[in-house]
């Protein structure tokens, strides 16, 4: 398999304290990541950099190997297929359902093309799956902003998936979620893994679990422990600055 | 997808249609004058604020950039056209000078300043209504929205703009007529300005620009451009990772939108009869804000109607009572801000409908500049 992306070195400091110090990653093609760590363990910080948002002080990230992703701005990070869900749900409140899902449906993303566009019968098409995806369909002439917490959730996981990115970043997805739906959030993860790569950063350690992939895990900026869930637990620094407190 | 002409949208064009034939006949049509040939250049004026409103509200209400200089591409368009009026004068200024306008003469230019040329044809100067503010706004937009200067940065810059520009055009070195601006404007295309069936043609004029400055605006709202937009002003950073380059957006909608204003400014012009630094003024382009607040922000129709009730307010209050009228401005702004939330517009439809006011109008309400 090959390499989707990969974190050499990166520093990045904010006034004086370093939120992401010497932090090397790699996360192969298709697979399902997940990235714990206690606050402040520079788990943003890290999405931050991988989209463009901020810049590193120092250090290399490739993406696929080639395009060197501290040159782009998130936009650009979003058009080379990197998608990313935010810890809070954020999603367009005043728009409907649909309509978020389309406007984040991939496509032309140029000034000129949207003024002049056309929804197709194949868009069409694809929302109605990706809200039946995200079990939204009743919901789908709704007004985002009235969804409920874990619904804006969903929503926004399914415009993630409307953009169809090779790499997804999620920001705490079962945050505000009922057992039953992280659980669900936790099938639906691992079921677009494989065809797509995803790195999840969590606190909730029964989601993690659910996910049942590797997992890394970050503290003070730089990654303390790797391997399976059972593996990082038994490690005693990481019992010390993060399981055991 | 709604479509370009909705009931609110097509209710108000109904309106102007019947002002628009209404006013002009009455005027000139019958013997005894219903309508004042002073009411028909007022209402004219109007019409243009109206369209200048519209402007603002395409990029306050739908792309949350709150502009606090969108008077100054008005005023700019006013100028374009107010060079070609005074070009046309003539040699019939009070200095007879065949080329030069009366205050160059007066300051002693000895040929017109090289940024005068072309301005002697009508077409030029078209161009330039358009120009003048649409490369003020790319080249101002393109720093600030790269810069990524958002919300009270933004209005305060805006601000600064419009306010140098006023100061700029108060200096007679920029020849441009320092602090008289242009004015004793005789013609265009051969018609007489102060002729009633002249002025009758620029009120129907008027009426036209608002017309089609609202179906482009709605056009362009309705597309899913307009769509992203919206997303930019409710949630900016998300609509960056999911791929738009949100600057060229607010370019593009800055753009449009100050041009729309210079198209409103150049019709303002030869109504008013004069064109000065005055219009440059930051309180002017507050006022814009206060309007489109008024009427309804994010609803263009409301921004429209906005403008149209507050010139009218302002024409027969300044009447009864002129020191009054500002403190009855600032008065209002506060009155419709706390309990009209939604402007005129909201409360009209509120009225007339038993559903829940459309969503658009609820964005108004969660304003954020």
């Amino acid at each position: 398999m090959s390499i989707q992306l990969a974190l050499d070195g990166v520093t990045r400091s904010f006034d004086g304290f370093k939120a992401i110090n010497n932090l090397s990653l790699t996360v192969e093609k298709g697979e399902l990541r997940a990235v714990i760590g206690p606050n402040g363990a520079g788990k943003t910080t890290m999405m931050d950099i991988i989209t463009g948002k901020t810049r590193p002080d120092s250090g290399e990230v490739l993406w696929n190997q080639t395009v060197d992703l501290t040159r782009i701005d998130e936009a650009g990070s979003a058009r080379l297929g990197i998608g990313r869900k935010f810890q809070k749900p954020t999603v367009f409140e005043t728009q409907t359902v649909e309509d978020n899902i389309a406007l984040a449906l991939k496509d032309d993303r140029s000034v000129w093309a949207t003024l002049f566009h056309r929804r197709s019968t194949e868009d069409t098409a694809r929302i109605t799956d990706l809200l039946e995806l995200v079990k939204l369909t009743d919901h789908r002439t709704d007004m985002a902003g009235d969804l409920s917490h874990g619904q804006k959730q969903w929503l926004e996981i399914g415009m993630l998936l409307a953009q169809d990115p090779e790499l997804l970043l999620v920001d705490e997805p079962a945050a505000g979620m009922t057992d039953a739906e992280t659980m669900r959030t936790a099938e639906l993860l691992r079921g677009i893994a494989g065809k797509h790569t995803v790195v999840v950063v969590e606190h909730d350690m029964d989601f993690v679990r659910a996910l049942n992939c590797r997992v890394t895990v970050l503290h003070q900026g730089h990654v303390l422990a790797e391997g399976s869930l059972d593996h990082v637990s038994a490690n005693d620094e990481v019992i010390e600055v993060y399981l055991g407190r | 997808m709604t479509s370009l002409i909705d009931r609110r949208m097509g209710i108000f064009l109904a309106g102007l249609f019947i002002l628009t034939v209404a006013v002009p006949v009455g005027n000139l049509g019958l013997e005894d004058r219903l309508v004042p040939s002073y009411v028909v250049s007022l209402l004219g004026k109007y019409l243009c604020y109206a369209l200048l409103a519209v402007a603002l509200d395409l990029v306050w209400g739908y792309c949350g950039i709150l502009s606090l200089g969108h008077g100054a591409f008005f005023a700019l368009g006013g100028y374009a056209m107010g060079m070609h009026l005074m070009r046309e004068i003539g040699d019939r200024g009070v200095y007879a000078n065949p080329d030069l306008p009366d205050f160059m003469v007066f300051l002693n230019y000895d040929a017109l300043p090289w940024y005068w040329l072309g301005f002697d044809m009508f077409w030029f100067a078209c161009i330039m209504v358009l120009l003048a503010p649409g490369i003020l706004a790319f080249v101002f937009g393109w720093f600030a929205f790269r810069s990524r200067v958002t919300g009270v940065y933004l209005s305060i810059i805006t601000q600064a703009m419009t306010y140098a520009l006023m100061l700029a055009f108060f200096r007679n070195e920029m020849g441009f007529g320092g602090n008289n601006g242009l004015t004793d404007f005789k013609d265009v295309l051969g018609f007489d300005l102060q002729s009633d069936a002249t002025r009758a043609g620029l009120f129907v004029l008027s009426a036209l620009a608002l017309a089609a400055g609202l179906l482009i605006a709605k056009a362009i709202t309705n597309s899913k451009l307009g769509k992203v937009l919206i997303a930019v002003r409710d949630a900016e950073s998300r609509t960056r990772f999911i791929g738009y380059r949100v600057e060229h957006y607010k370019l593009f909608v800055f753009t449009v939108s100050a041009m729309m204003a210079g198209v409103a400014g150049a019709l303002y012009t030869p109504q008013v009869g004069i064109i000065n630094p005055g219009e440059f003024s930051p309180a002017n382009s507050i006022e814009i804000v206060i309007w489109v607040a008024l009427g309804g922000r994010g609803t263009l129709v409301g921004a429209a109607l906005g403008a149209i009730l507050v010139a009218a307010a302002q024409t027969l209050l300044t009447g009864w009572f002129p020191e009054l009228w500002i403190f009855a401005l600032g008065a209002l702004f506060i009155f419709v801000t706390i309990f009209m939330p939604q402007g005129v517009l909201g409360v009209i439809e509120g009225t007339f409908r038993r559903r829940p006011p459309t969503r658009d109008l609820t964005a108004a309400r969660e304003a954020r500049p």
